[in-house]
């Protein structure tokens, strides 16, 4: 359900995410601007001799939800925005497909481009949301993102 | 000594370890979270070496393992997320 009444749209979704009704949720007569982040699913590592078929996805939904309302709360309080969207797929996401979807629409596009940056850089390091590679001969791994820093450090 | 029941809920690859996604724990009154995912580690030995790297939810909001329980509270072990 999309509550169009709402200044937010904040959702944790088990289906394709619906880009095209993100824009018409964040349009708004007094936006000059919407900035517009798709986080699609990629190989994390990439020439690894592998064929990575599909990212599965697993969220603390409950907890996951109340901090992606936090997180649009705390751009409010830093940008003046007009519309906030935040929206995670859950479950099972094919490569290149979109796996998070963030829209802020804001008088001029300096807060929008921010805001969105921020979002989707919060969201990565706090969310309760996890991901798991899944390859074509059937092995699987938890993405460890802290891991893969230190990796590439050493 | 009264006691108390707390839900433990596991994600991602600690879940996987211990085989279980949510377990009631009967612990002390006045335990601490520390001492919740001690008992929790006793009974799934196969999560400890992941303990290091994990962060803690208490109804829904980030803890210090030093924080207290309640009756009825629902703890959550957080392995380093990757959302996005």
């Amino acid at each position: 359900m999309i509550e169009f009444f709402m200044q937010d749209w904040i959702a944790i979704l088990p289906d394709a995410l619906p880009a095209d009704r993100v824009m018409q949720f964040a349009a708004d007569p007094c936006a000059g601007g919407i900035s517009l982040f798709v986080g699609t699913t990629r190989c994390e590592s990439p020439g690894c001799g592998r064929e990575l078929v599909a990212l599965d996805y697993e969220a603390y939904e409950q907890m996951a939800l109340r901090q992606l309302q936090d997180l649009a709360a705390r751009a409010r309080r830093q940008w003046p925005l007009v519309k906030v969207v935040i929206l995670h797929r859950v479950g099972r996401v094919p490569l290149a497909a979109a796996s998070v979807i963030i829209a802020v629409s804001a008088a001029h596009r300096a807060e929008a481009f921010a805001a969105c940056r921020w979002i989707i850089d919060t969201l990565k390091a706090e969310v309760t949301i996890w991901k798991k590679e899944i390859w074509a001969d059937g092995s699987t791994a938890w993405v460890d993102p802290q891991a893969r820093q230190k990796e590439a450090k050493t | 000594m009264a006691r108390m029941q707390v839900d433990v809920l596991m994600f991602a690859g600690v879940r996987d370890r211990a085989g279980t996604a949510r377990v009631r724990l009967e612990l002390p009154d006045g335990s601490t979270v520390c001492a919740a995912v001690e008992a929790l580690a006793g009974r799934f030995p196969a999560i400890r070496e992941q303990l290091s790297r994990v962060a803690y939810a208490l109804n829904c909001c980030y803890v210090q393992s030093s924080a207290y329980l309640k009756d009825g509270d629902e703890l959550a072990l957080i392995p380093p997320v990757s959302g996005g």
